[in-house]
């Protein structure tokens, strides 16, 4: 792949991932047509997708609830993340669960769960699968800082580590855990400072920088699947948002969110394209048109898109029942 | 030759290692110690360390990872060292792995061990029996063999299954019981109860080490005259409420026993069963004897206070004939 289609690929993907939550946050949850919580990840599109770029097919992704792009990546349509927020039956889970409570096996996605760090021992699980199995698979294992809180955090990773197991932990520090600030969450500066007390390399990454993303993923990616174990990556960013569509934020200092602003990753990269020549500004135009597109038939596809049956509500709880 | 309790889920685990190469072991002090009940030892030696994986002390991460390499086509068997510490892998297993097939579709088929139950002068946090906190958990299967047949035909039952198994197996029992094991190979299906002994006066409807009490009590009524059936509900979730129906519809009277403590047991949701299934058939109300609602306590004057007997069991069902 050349520079300059790398690059169309990283603004395409996070143009769809903002423009698909934009549609969810500020037009159908404002409708009343999506309920419950709904989290976005705007101004923090770098981190899904400059990872997951460098993801093979066998490679088997976890990603958190601010990781959309990781879905359309692997495949998953606009329409169906859609329909999935909206609760229909079209929807990944069909109505089961809902916002990124998602996963599907076949695109080697696991779901999250609420308590988000409790992937991080699933991952480590997968990565023990993929060795056991004899293929060269990595787990991307996806987390905020808030989640490096956590007990199970520190027993997934250090048990990844005891076993060097083929692991690239991701996380997105987004300084801001709910309303909860790093300096109230850790004592640490980074949580890149964790990985030396399991001897686990880790690396500050400019979280709203895709590139910068995309070639600290390599490198973590080729330790992983060399069998050197695993490797934490630290994306630095800034929640742009609340926690979540309710929640105004009222406790994040506006001038960090205007200083923030500034290094919004889809702008400052569609800069360096023209910078470098990888495209052009009419390039760059169309491709929103048509993302807007997509994600127009997306809504109306969701929107079609029947309620899950009432009847079915037993099914599945079991293999077989 | 006889086999006990323990040599029963070592045979099955055994077994189920040679027959399925995506069948491996995870656990604590597993490896080249063999378990901290020796039910593992030997394995080490046979299938090596990628099949019998040590773990640091960390029961969310064997659970986690347990539940990671069953979504990749694994059949992994998470071995608790004791079911009290099963409480610290409580959110992997009641938050992701239960609810996976539900959510998702994706299967994951993991077997949790996990060593309970007192009269082992184990106190408070080696004594427990903590299955309710999982059988009110839909999405799991909750197994509780109470002798050795059982043991190695719903272990193996359990490794085959796709959905998430809680396996409780009793520590009393591990070398307290013996019988001779069929040479062929079986399985025991999960979710079926069994009559263990046919009686047309008493229905005691139990599980676990209390199978043995129910038994023995069972005798001692005998000689009185009464004649118990015992129904072994072996497996807990689901539970299978046809057999323990069918068994009050022909005795009209049911004691409910378990070793578990009262408030919230299993014998709370059997008792509501029967009352919505078969209330016209009972001519007298349901008792139960279970342990009181207190930690296990350590000294042993306290803990035979605590655990259920056979004494109490035929005291209960005294009064019911009484009544």
């Amino acid at each position: 792949m050349s520079a300059a289609e790398l690059a169309h690929k990283c603004l395409y993907y996070m143009a769809l991932m903002r423009e698909v939550e934009d549609r969810i946050e500020r037009k159908l949850y404002r409708q009343g047509k999506i309920l419950g919580g709904v989290y976005v990840g705007r101004g923090q599109e770098a981190i899904p997708v400059g990872t997951a770029l460098v993801a093979e097919p066998g490679d088997v992704l976890f990603p958190s609830h601010r990781d959309m792009a990781v879905f359309l990546i692997r495949g998953v349509t606009p329409g169906r993340i859609l329909a999935q927020y909206m609760g229909r039956a079209g929807g990944v889970t069909g109505g089961r669960d809902a916002n990124m409570h998602m996963g599907d096996l076949n695109l080697n996605i696991v779901s999250i769960i609420s308590a988000l760090a409790a992937t991080v021992p699933v991952a480590a699980g997968a990565a023990l699968a993929l060795r056991y199995k004899g293929t060269n698979g990595v787990v991307f294992s996806y987390f905020g800082e808030g989640s490096t809180s956590r007990g199970d955090w520190h027993e997934g990773v250090n048990f990844a580590t005891v076993q060097k197991l083929p692991v690239v932990f991701i996380c997105n520090n987004n300084q801001y855990a709910y309303s909860t600030p790093l300096c109230l969450q850790m004592a640490c500066a980074n949580v890149a400072d964790r990985g030396p007390a399991y001897n686990m390399p880790a690396e500050i990454v400019d979280g709203n920088d895709v590139l910068a993303v995309y070639e600290a993923t390599r490198r973590a990616v080729d330790h992983a699947r060399s069998g050197d174990g695993p490797y934490l990556l630290e994306c630095k960013t800034f929640r742009m948002t609340g926690h979540s569509a309710h929640d105004a934020a009222h406790y994040v200092p506006k001038d960090l969110l205007d200083e923030w602003g500034k290094l919004d990753p889809i702008t400052r990269f569609e800069a360096r394209m023209l910078a470098e020549g990888w495209g052009t500004q009419t390039e760059i135009d169309e491709l929103h048109a048509a993302v807007h597109r997509e994600v127009d038939q997306g809504v109306a596809w969701a929107e079609q898109s029947p309620y899950p049956e009432p009847a079915t509500l037993l099914d599945g709880v079991y293999e077989s029942q | 030759m006889s086999t006990t309790y323990l040599e029963a889920i070592r045979e099955g685990l055994w077994e189920e290692m040679e027959h399925d190469p995506n069948v491996f072991l995870i656990g604590e002090d597993i490896g080249e110690y063999g378990g901290a009940f020796k039910v593992t030892a030997g394995f080490f030696e046979r299938f090596g360390a990628r099949r019998v994986v040590d773990t640091p002390i960390s029961e969310a991460a064997i659970v986690g990872a347990a539940i990671g390499a069953g979504l990749m086509g694994l059949r992994p068997v998470a071995e608790m060292q004791f079911a009290d510490f099963i409480s610290c892998g409580f959110d992997q297993i009641v938050n992701f792995a239960a609810k996976c097939r539900y959510r998702w579709n994706a299967s994951v088929p993991m077997v949790v061990r996990a060593p309970s139950g007192g009269g082992v002068h184990g106190g408070p946090f080696h004594s427990q029996n903590p299955e309710m906190w999982f059988v009110r958990t839909p999405g799991l299967k909750v197994v509780a063999p109470a002798t050795a047949y059982d043991a190695k035909g719903l272990i193996k039952s359990a490794i085959r299954d796709n959905d998430p198994v809680l396996f409780f197996e009793h520590k009393a029992l591990y070398r307290r019981i013996k019988e001779d094991l069929p040479s062929e190979e079986y399985t025991v299906p999960i979710g079926k109860a069994k009559v263990v002994r046919e009686g047309t006066d008493l229905t005691i409807v139990t599980y676990g080490a209390m199978v043995w009490v129910a038994l023995d009590a069972a005798g001692k009524l005998a000689e009185e005259g009464a004649s118990v059936e015992v129904v072994d509900l072996r497996t807990l979730l689901p539970l299978d409420r046809e057999t323990v129906s069918e068994s009050v519809r022909k005795t009209s009277k049911v004691l409910l026993l378990h070793e578990d403590t009262r408030t919230g047991g299993m014998a709370g949701e059997l008792a509501a069963s029967i009352i919505e299934s078969v209330f016209e058939y009972l001519d007298g109300p349901i008792v139960r004897v279970t342990a009181p609602d207190t930690p296990v306590p350590y000294s042993p004057p306290l803990e035979d206070a605590f655990l259920p007997n056979a004494e109490k069991v035929v005291e209960k069902a005294r009064w019911l004939f009484r009544y």
